[in-house]
């Protein structure tokens, strides 16, 4: 219908009046400041809860619940960073350090253990030909919908017959299989975007297939790399449900266990200090967002389109 | 040398053992566990459908728990894919700061699913928090969030909205890639921007309407962090969603088999769902170059 209408309208097409060019000037000029307008309140609205978490964490009780203001009414308050100690010495006998040290214990061995498996795995899938690679990449599709929730109890059983409960293997030998299937996705589809000229130069040359994997594929992959590894980097440093199950000594509490724990001991003393050690909770995850948003937003972009 | 069978099966090992044993498995096991009566303490005890005939006949906490856990969903889904839609489409021009804009929505996204948001959350919607204070300055009395078994659920409902950012950078990435001659074709035809928006833009971007739906109904069903920290269930069980359940099941109570059978009446839920969109997505799931989309 489109293709007839367009035709039919083509011959009628004749230079705009003056008039109906400031018309459509002023009409671009009122949707451009409109567009600013929904774009700065809903930004405000989506970051003001943050900025005023940062606030608050300089504030006396009574301030956090009267005021809206971010700022603290007396700025030398600022200069305070009594609250930040404080949680983070926490009241138990173990401070933010220990916390912190075994939330990166477990983050460091799953980024790397991820982006090795995922490369080796995608490398199969977007490269070579065999019977039963589309059965399993349909399988890798269908585990993608599977809820986690379902496994959940079984798997537990299954590191309890393997004598790791209460240790960090349970968060990080999956991850080791590539069954983060989303991350492996990820890497097959950018992989299959990429041509393969330089590879089959390569094999011309004599590569072997790990020679060529490490020279030439791994740098290719560098940017969904990087990808699966700050997502993995952040997720991996936000689960909660994972440790909640399967750590229970307070000593190898993660962050994210150690601070619903503090939530729950502080009872009315000081809000201060559990809101500081929030925001230094979410430092790792915010710097690695903004040294590196583009690969996020990449990241998150690529998986949904080529779906 | 990509036509060697045996390296190709070398490199997709991993990926074999660890689906069998990490997914597969689990998911069969749950399955014959649902039919059991295991109380972690010795081995399991076979009880039939006992499991299942309790949950619907004699469990009010299972239906209480699935009805908040359906409500939530049938709120939570449709508002962050229209909020993110909206978003997305009013980004998609050419402006300046396109990339702050972007990246400041997507952070309660990145951030949303930290215990720390939670806490910072708890705090906005106290009887004395932030949200009060504001509606207060508006003249509207405050409302006892956290403490009232109505309003309880829109704390978590507000949350999940707030983390639009993943559907809407889909969304976006989409609304860009539409033809620019499609809209310039609408224009000659006269259409006005509601017009062009029915017509041009919503029918090209329905697989990616599809794909985010998909992905937040299967998320949406298994939220667990921010009721479990926020409102912890309550009061009243108006925030039990079936994730809380089915964790106190089997963490709290060691009731493993009872928690499997209740798992997988949510996964079956979920898989129907899912099911019946994908049934329905050929009634208004249009796709262009069905073909080259295949490879």
């Amino acid at each position: 219908m489109s293709s007839d209408t367009v035709a039919s309208a083509l011959p009628k097409t004749r230079i705009p009046s003056n008039a109906e060019v400031l018309r459509t000037q002023r009409r671009e000029r009122i949707s451009l400041a409109l567009r600013y307008l929904i774009l700065g309140s809903v930004g405000l609205l989506m970051l003001y809860p943050l900025f005023w978490l940062l606030g608050a964490s300089f504030k006396s009780n009574q301030e956090i619940f009267t005021t809206i203001w971010f700022l603290p009414k007396d700025l030398t308050q600022l200069l305070d960073f009594s609250a930040y100690y404080n949680g983070w010495m926490t009241r138990t006998e173990f401070t933010f350090a220990t916390y912190f040290l075994n939330s990166f214990l477990i983050v460091v061995p799953r980024v790397i253990v991820t982006l090795i498996s995922c490369t080796l795995v995608a490398y199969s899938f977007a490269r070579f030909e065999y019977p039963g690679r589309k059965f399993l990449f349909s399988i890798m599709i269908g585990t993608m919908l599977l809820p986690p929730i379902v496994l959940r109890v079984p798997q537990y059983l299954m590191f309890k017959e393997l004598g790791m409960i209460d240790t960090y293997w349970p968060l990080i030998l999956p991850s080791a299989f590539a069954v983060d299937t989303f991350f492996t996705f990820l890497v097959v589809q950018f992989l299959r975007g990429t041509p393969r000229d330089m590879e089959e130069a390569a094999i011309i040359d004599g590569c072997n297939a790990l020679q060529l994997l490490w020279h030439i594929v791994v740098p290719l992959l560098k940017p969904a790399l990087i990808s699966v590894a700050l997502f993995q980097f952040i997720w991996t440093m936000n689960d909660f449900i994972g440790p909640l199950i399967y750590i229970s000594t307070v000593e190898k509490y993660p962050v994210s266990l150690a601070l619903k724990m503090s939530m729950d001991v502080t009872g009315e003393v000081a809000w201060a200090n559990i809101i500081a050690i929030s925001i230094v909770a979410l430092l790792p995850s915010l710097t690695v967002f903004f040294l590196a948003q583009r690969y996020f937003i990449e990241g998150a972009t690529s998986s949904g389109i080529k779906g | 040398m990509y036509e060697s069978k045996r390296l190709g099966y070398l490199f997709v090992l991993p990926f074999i053992l660890g689906i069998l044993a990490f997914n597969l498995f689990p998911f069969a096991a749950s399955f014959a566990l649902s039919f059991t009566d295991y109380p972690l303490i010795g081995s399991p005890t076979y009880i039939g459908l006992e499991n299942y005939e309790k949950m619907v006949f004699d469990d009010d906490l299972f239906w209480k728990s699935m009805t908040v856990t359906v409500s939530f969903a049938l709120i939570v889904v449709p508002a962050r894919l229209a909020v993110a839609l909206f978003i997305a489409q009013v980004l998609n021009f050419k402006l300046r700061g396109i990339n702050f804009f972007r990246a400041a929505y997507y952070l309660p996204t990145i951030l949303g699913g930290s215990i720390a948001i939670s806490v910072m959350w708890k705090f906005l919607f106290q009887q004395k928090g932030l949200v009060n204070i504001i509606l207060d300055t508006v003249g509207i009395d405050p409302i006892p969030w956290l403490a009232s078994e109505r309003y309880a659920v829109w704390t978590i409902v507000a949350l999940n909205t707030w983390q639009f950012g993943a559907a809407m950078v889909i969304f976006l990435a989409a609304l860009q890639g539409v033809p620019k001659s499609l809209y310039e074709a609408a224009e000659i035809d006269g259409a006005s921007f509601w017009q062009q928006f029915r017509n041009v833009t919503l029918p090209i971007i329905t697989p990616v309407i599809f794909f985010n739906m998909i992905m937040q109904i299967v998320h949406c069903f298994q939220e667990f962090n921010a009721p479990y920290m926020i409102t912890e269930g309550g009061p009243l069980y108006s925030t039990y969603f079936m994730a809380i359940y089915i964790y106190e099941e089997a963490f709290k109570y060691f009731n493993m088999g009872y928690a499997s059978a209740l798992s997988w009446v949510l996964f079956f839920l979920i898989v129907s769902i899912a099911g019946g969109l994908f049934w329905s997505s050929k009634y208004w799931v249009f796709y262009s170059g069905e073909k080259e989309r295949a490879r």
